[in-house]
């Protein structure tokens, strides 16, 4: 059965397993690191040409691709690190500002 | 050797660091980590023959440090080994952030720690600086008055640390030289008496179990649960004192020794007392009996449990009393606040409605020794408190060139 830690952060200190263990595989996906991220990046279809280093590069596989095109980046997981606009040989990923993106209404960085 | 008074136990003279070794070789944990320092050495020379002669199926790991020697002990302890490891003084204290991590895991350890004084200046002998200071690491702590307590505690820590309502490493603690290296009688259970008594261990969670794979020492999140876990670990401490007896009570059984949080003399009829852990209490214990003898209504405490502290039933024990007078073995550097029975002891007796008065008394550091001339001293002075219901100067200083 899978560990169910949906509502984790509402858990009491008697529902937590002991020591801090977690006690099942595969729940990683449950837990959204997107939240650490100061800068994010943003591609530009234009200037993309389907390298896909971006891809490999990704520490944290959040590069979404599919039948070799990338589809674009998994904002719940991408910690903004800027790897992929570093690697990109067409300049094509820009980094910016979290808080601006957040209030970017026109969605234009998405 | 000669047959011991109770059936299947054999009494031998053994030095304190041996008593452990036996009682080790007798446990026969699944893993040894260690690294030597003096006094400790003594144990782990002696275990590391044994491992070598076959006498236990051991694991034993030459480690390069205390730092690695708690690393290690941690992970074979989270792969579902029985561990053990020991330690001294400066040891200890490069186990430092370990111990913490030892308990946060809730792994049940078991170190004997010999006390030595800590540095500087460099003193290889006895006080409680090393461990005192480690109380706060999350870890149960056993005093021993001399080896047969260092042995009987070692067995008993076993049974403490791996209840599954406690799972916690425990600290089995023994004063450098007066105790490790002094030749002592000690009664020896049988093999299989031990090996029945600590049974198999069972841990909650094992990295090595494959069937069920878990995750040890994550991180804990930016959301962060660690408040949660410290309060398990506190209730996990509370759990313990009720396994404390109930283990020291089956101990009493197999081996005629029964075990509690502290152990008492003449506290019936006396009106001032002497609170002392550690292998003074056998000093003490000699001048608080020839003192009844007398007349003198003096009575003792051995505190042998000071990690969860027995608050209140310490607190029970003392209510009646006119005055009483701590030994510590160390100091706290709180800015003359006393030593750190002391201070607890105070704050134990906080909630009472009539309380005794208290007198602290910091002696033996660095080895330093506690004569019968000087508890004669403080025990005088204790009677004195005691009549005028005054205390002069709470914290004083016994055995210290003026």
């Amino acid at each position: 059965m899978t560990w169910d830690i949906k509502d984790i952060q509402k858990w009491g200190w008697r529902q937590h397993p002991l020591g801090g263990v977690i006690k099942d595989p595969g729940n990683s996906c449950q837990f959204k690191t997107g939240g650490w991220r100061t800068f994010r990046p943003v591609r530009d279809e234009e200037k993309c040409n389907q390298c896909l280093i971006c891809y490999v590069f990704c520490p944290d596989s959040a590069i979404l691709a599919r039948d070799g095109k990338i589809t674009g980046i998994d904002y719940d997981f991408c910690k903004g690190c800027g790897i992929c606009a570093a690697e990109c040989p067409k300049d094509a990923i820009q980094m910016i500002d979290e808080t601006m993106a957040k209030k970017d209404n026109a969605g234009k960085f998405r | 050797m000669i047959t011991g008074s109770k059936a299947g136990t054999k009494t031998v003279a053994l030095i304190g660091t041996d008593a452990i070794a036996e009682a080790m070789r007798q446990i026969n944990p699944d893993v040894v980590a260690a690294y030597p320092i003096t006094p400790q050495t003594a144990i782990v020379e002696t275990y590391s023959q044994m491992v070598a002669d076959g006498l236990v199926k051991t694991n034993m790991i030459a480690v390069e440090s205390e730092h690695s020697a708690m690393s290690a002990a941690i992970g074979a302890a989270a792969s579902g080994a029985r561990v053990m490891t020991a330690t001294s003084a400066q040891g200890l204290g490069l186990m430092w952030e370990m111990l913490y991590i030892a308990s946060g895991l809730r792994l049940p350890i078991i170190m004997p720690n010999v006390n030595r004084a800590l540095s500087a200046p460099i003193n290889i002998h006895c006080d409680h600086g090393d461990s005192m200071g480690a109380r706060d690491s999350g870890w149960i702590q056993l005093f021993s008055e001399n080896a047969q307590e260092s042995y009987d505690n070692t067995i008993q820590a076993i049974r403490i640390a791996e209840n599954p309502a406690v799972l916690l490493p425990v600290m089995v603690l023994l004063d450098g030289f007066i105790i490790s290296h002094s030749i002592d009688r000690v009664e020896l259970l049988d093999d299989e008496v031990v090996s029945h008594f600590v049974g198999e261990f069972k841990p909650a969670y094992s990295l090595l179990n494959a069937r069920n794979p878990v995750s040890v020492g994550n991180f804990d999140g930016l959301y962060g649960y660690y408040f949660e876990f410290k309060r398990q670990q506190e209730e996990a401490l509370l759990n313990s004192f009720r396994v404390i007896n109930e283990v020291g009570e089956e101990f009493g059984k197999i081996s005629g020794r029964p075990y509690r949080f502290f152990e008492t003399i003449g506290m019936e009829d006396a009106e001032f007392a002497i609170i002392v852990l550690g292998s003074a209490a056998g000093t003490v214990r000699q001048q608080v009996e020839d003192m009844r003898a007398k007349g003198i209504p003096i009575g003792m405490i051995k505190l042998r449990v000071f990690r969860p502290f027995p608050a209140r039933e310490l607190a029970e024990a003392i209510s009646r009393m006119k005055a009483v007078a701590v030994f510590d073995r160390s100091s706290t550097f709180a800015g003359n606040m006393g030593g750190p029975v002391f201070i607890e002891l105070r704050s134990a007796l906080y909630d009472l409605q009539k309380r005794p008065l208290l007198v602290n008394y910091v002696y033996g550091l660095g080895g330093r020794d506690l004569s019968v001339d000087l508890v004669n001293k403080a025990a005088a002075e204790l009677a004195e408190v005691a009549c005028s219901g005054q205390v002069k100067q709470p914290v004083n200083y016994l055995g210290l060139r003026e």
